[in-house]
């Protein structure tokens, strides 16, 4: 039983149940849909599912630190519509220079969140609720009533949701997709295995003890909130490229789906614990159901429903179910490390383990 | 420091000077400011908000939030616009628009309060639920109200007063003496600063929250009642994005986000200067987005200049202390 609860944590219990869940509902929708098991499907629900992870990991890094960063719609707004501006002015601009200054421009009013909640020691909530506002009616300043239409666009970026990364058979996986997966597991590497990472997980455990613990918070929290705009940049970068036109209300209300995601996916809203492919799971279920209820033409009005049904459930199975579980493995793991041969590797294991039960 | 400099040092006294300030700017801007008339339309056009903001207090005052208070609003609307649609009475619809409200109180509050979950993320969760509800209820339609319902949200009821203004007037009343006179009023400040030292002293804070959010869902409602009735129709977007311009005009106030502290009168006070504000910008030819980008900087700074005062405090004290 001991070797058991070693190889199995409770946040991946909590990650098998979330894909049980996801077959559930892909099965269910199969049942209700006509032509619901068919390539285009899956490119669609990917194809969504990928910006919104994006932006999810950024959240995510906001999150475990114990803050929220409630402005990644306007953010992705903004960033999608001010790229798109300078790419109809300019259209010879390299792709590289474009995607730069999507994460410059996005890095650029994270850094103001993170500014103002690490240096301004102003809650989270309060300054990104206000940002929220701020960043959108900038946009709707500098928009100046217009809309960026695909027809201004340099063709690369048109085409370039439809371009693959790989074909599994009939199934196309889009570049887009693609690069979404890779930073998911490259911030997942970032902050299992990097001192900035743990240092994250360390602040949303208890922001005291790490202060105290002579971790430079403020820089960290500042950090996150820098990377979570970055990050909502190459989601506004994608945006752009998927729809092309692009008005001021772009990406308004996205900031829900991220939190829906983050929190469905097992990132503790007290900061402290969870993980990047949780988060993603939780996208990849969100991105589902948005898209797939979409298509029932009856039930389109059931999205909004569901989507608060799942994150009240989500965020209740993590209080009564996982925190029961935690305590019976943390119960298991004092038990080796009272056994004095055994206590190195008990050590070595809570090091780590990505969880730390707040 | 003279007494008298240190109290407009105190948050009431600043928002005191701001309020002059702004309605000073009003004056020169418009001879008619001051008139009761324009001040009774001053009023009405963000009556809703303002009744909600007296319980969002409460709220915060207890350490909590409530986001969902807007798709509350809007839930009560869409229930009563089902009923008119469905040719049942608006009276019945008016009392099950309550009911509902009442019920998704129930839900945030035991959540909250029995299940001890953060009220930020269960709010959230009631804030995309309740208007996904709504959504679900009046879909993609506009419905309109009866005559008689219309006309009450928009006429004077006594005197000059309509009846959501006489319906604030009469909460702030009912708000002020239960938050400052009753027990009830002291346990919201007590859990507000320290839950643990509530409970060890007896108070009986989870069913304090309750109450509470009970509240917060029936007041919400209605208000999201009044604001339909006023605009004689009803969508599923009514209200959506309002719990900004309230949660602002709470912290505004001097109420701390983290609870336990705040009075009404700074709330009071923080209410006339957005209305005076939102006035003033509206006179000065400021679109609604930039009003609102206004509001959002204003949050920001509510919190952020108090912050600085206080670190610029700390300093002198430090100071005065290695002086001496």
């Amino acid at each position: 039983m001991n070797t058991l609860r070693r190889l199995i944590r409770p946040e991946q219990l909590r990650e098998l149940g979330l894909l049980l869940i996801i077959a559930l509902a892909v099965w269910l929708f199969g049942t209700q849909i006509d032509n619901y098991y068919t390539p285009r499907t899956f490119t669609r629900i990917s194809t969504s599912v990928a910006i919104i992870a994006v932006v999810a990991i950024g959240q995510t890094l906001v999150v475990l630190t114990r803050n929220i960063d409630l402005s990644v719609g306007s953010i992705v707004g903004f960033t999608a519509y001010f790229v798109g501006t300078e790419l109809a002015r300019n259209n010879d601009m390299l792709p590289i220079v474009a995607v730069l200054l999507a994460v410059g421009f996005g890095a650029l009013l994270g850094a103001v969140n993170g500014g103002l909640v690490a240096y301004g020691r102003v809650p989270a909530i309060i300054v990104t609720l206000g940002t929220l506002a701020i960043y959108r009616g900038l946009l709707i300043q500098y928009s100046d009533a217009k809309t960026v239409t695909t027809a201004s666009l340099p063709e690369w970026i048109v085409t370039l949701p439809q371009v693959n990364a790989f074909s599994a058979g009939q199934v196309d996986v889009r570049l887009m997709v693609m690069v979404a997966v890779v930073l998911v597991l490259i911030f997942q590497m970032a902050i299992t295995f990097l001192p900035f990472g743990r240092r994250l997980y360390a602040i949303g455990s208890n922001p005291d003890a790490a202060r105290m613990a002579g971790l430079p918070s403020r820089r960290l929290v500042f950090m996150a909130f820098v990377l979570s705009g970055a990050l909502s940049g190459v989601g506004g970068f994608m945006f752009l490229a998927r729809f092309g036109t692009v008005t001021v209300v772009a990406a308004q209300g996205l900031e829900l789906q991220v939190v829906a995601a983050v929190v469905v996916g097992g990132v503790n809203i007290f900061g402290g614990s969870g993980t990047m492919i949780g988060a993603l799971l939780g996208a990849v279920l969100i991105g589902t159901l948005e898209q797939s209820l979409t298509r029932m033409r009856i039930n389109e009005f059931w999205k909004d429903a569901l989507l608060g049904v799942f994150i009240l459930l989500a965020v209740a199975i993590d209080a009564l179910v996982l925190n029961r579980l935690r305590k019976l493995w943390a119960r298991s793991e004092m038990t080796v490390i009272a056994a004095p041969e055994a206590s190195a590797s008990a050590a070595a294991l809570s090091a780590k383990g990505g969880s730390h039960a707040s | 420091m003279p007494a008298r400099l240190r109290w407009f040092l105190r948050w009431e006294g600043l928002l005191l000077l701001i309020l002059i300030v702004t309605t000073v700017a009003n004056i020169a801007l418009s001879p008619v400011f001051l008139r009761v008339d324009n001040l009774i339309n001053l009023f009405q056009l963000s009556i809703e908000k303002i009744i909600v903001v007296l319980i969002m207090t409460f709220v915060i005052i207890n350490g909590e939030i409530d986001l969902s208070v807007a798709s509350i609003m809007g839930l009560a609307a869409c229930v009563l616009a089902w009923c008119v649609e469905r040719q049942i009475p608006a009276e019945v619809g008016i009392v099950l628009g309550l009911a509902v409200g009442l019920l998704a109180g129930a839900i945030n509050g035991f959540f909250v309060a029995y299940v001890g979950l953060p009220s930020l993320a269960v709010t959230l969760a009631g804030l995309i639920m309740f208007r996904g509800v709504a959504r679900i209820l009046v879909e993609d339609r506009s419905i309109n109200l009866p005559d008689w319902l219309d006309r009450l949200g928009q006429q004077a009821l006594i005197g000059p007063f309509p009846l959501a203004l006489l319906i604030f007037f009469g909460l702030f009343v009912i708000a002020l003496i239960v938050l400052q006179y009753t027990a009830f009023g002291r346990y919201v400040y007590v859990i507000g600063s320290s839950k643990d030292v509530a409970a060890y002293s007896g108070v009986r804070v989870q069913w304090v929250k309750m109450r509470l959010y009970l509240a917060s869902g029936l007041i919400s409602a209605l208000a999201g009642l009044l604001f339909a009735a006023r605009l004689g129709a009803v969508r599923g977007n009514i209200a959506e994005g309002f719990e900004l311009d309230i949660i602002t005009m709470v912290l505004l106030g001097g109420v701390s986000i983290f609870g336990g502290t705040g009075t009404l009168t700074g709330v009071g006070l923080s209410v006339l200067i957005i209305l005076s504000l939102r006035n003033g910008m509206g006179l000065a030819n400021i679109s609604g987005n930039t009003q609102t980008s206004v509001i959002g900087l204003l949050l920001i700074l509510s919190v952020l200049v108090p912050n600085g005062l206080r670190a610029l405090q700390t300093y002198r004290k430090r100071r005065q202390l290695r002086g001496a």
